[in-house]
């Protein structure tokens, strides 16, 4: 990083001046998140064709998969911005720690939920005790559990502090939940897309299913942004 | 469209799943779209 790259950065690392451009953000990527959602719903209705195997139950995946991955990128994210703001004690790295746990909860209880409805009708089941769907709903119990500590704490920077230990510690699950299907014999079918290999599926089912991971990812952006305006103005900053 | 909708007999599963996800969502947007306004000063 150079000299006046870094100094950007942390200008923008100030709350007073992140928040204009913050705001100045959340209409670009709300949009780009209904762009993108408009076109994977239509690609994943209209072109991607039904499955051999599993009908139209497989058009869950959809949703599914791209809440799964952002439920746990979230959580990264989060962790992130947490260790950040205990290593440094910056201010707004604890805020968008904060504002990350809320949305990062949703999309894991979405990946549980959608995941339950997809799996009733493939394994004959809504809920089973395998190490996948486990260190799933770990994830979100960590989640609430974040939200629940740092509501408990009245003074914020404490407060961030005290979050920010328990998401460091908490960030272990994360590959528990994504080598799970590897490490333990699951119900939950192995991965279908990696960094490694060609996804085994069609090429519009991969295209629609990229496509609702973007927009997730952008409306993932865009209401936390929002949600860390809310926080610096909360805080009086 | 009535073939649309039932979804080849997953209805429930197909549009339980993407109905709540949308319900969610919709939400935490209302919600965050009510705090943004509750502490809003005239800048």
């Amino acid at each position: 990083m150079t000299t006046a790259s870094a100094r950007r950065f942390f200008w923008y690392a100030s709350p007073q001046t992140f928040y204009p451009l913050a705001g100045k953000l959340v209409p670009v990527f709300g949009l780009a998140a209904a762009l993108l959602a408009a076109a994977g719903l239509w690609v994943g209705f209209f072109v991607a064709p039904t499955d051999a195997q599993q009908g139209e139950a497989y058009r869950i995946i959809f949703i599914h998969v791209p809440a799964a991955w952002m439920s746990m990128f979230i959580y990264l994210v989060m962790a992130f911005w947490a260790a950040l703001g205990l290593a440094f004690n910056t201010r707004l790295s604890g805020m968008m720690a904060t504002a990350l746990a809320p949305t990062g909860a949703l999309f894991t209880f979405i990946a549980l939920w959608t995941g339950s409805l997809w799996g009733k009708p493939t394994w004959g089941t809504y809920w089973v005790w395998d190490a996948r769907l486990t260190s799933e709903l770990i994830l979100l119990f960590l989640y609430l559990g974040f939200m629940a500590l740092q509501a408990a704490i009245d003074d914020p920077r404490r407060a961030d502090r005290a979050g920010a230990v328990l998401a460091i510690v908490g960030v272990v699950n994360i590959p528990i939940i994504y080598f799970s299907v590897q490490w333990w014999n699951t119900l939950h079918q192995g991965a279908s897309v990696s960094l490694k290999s060609a996804p085994t599926m069609a090429a519009s089912m991969f295209t629609g299913m990229i496509l609702m991971a973007f927009a997730f990812w952008m409306y993932s952006v865009a209401v936390a942004l929002v949600r860390v305006r809310c926080i610096i103005r909360e805080r009086g900053e | 469209m009535s073939e649309f909708l039932a979804m080849g007999g997953y209805a429930w599963y197909v549009w339980g799943s993407y109905g709540v996800t949308f319900a969610l969502l919709a939400m935490e947007v209302v919600l965050l779209r009510n705090r943004s306004k509750r502490h809003e000063t005239p800048s």
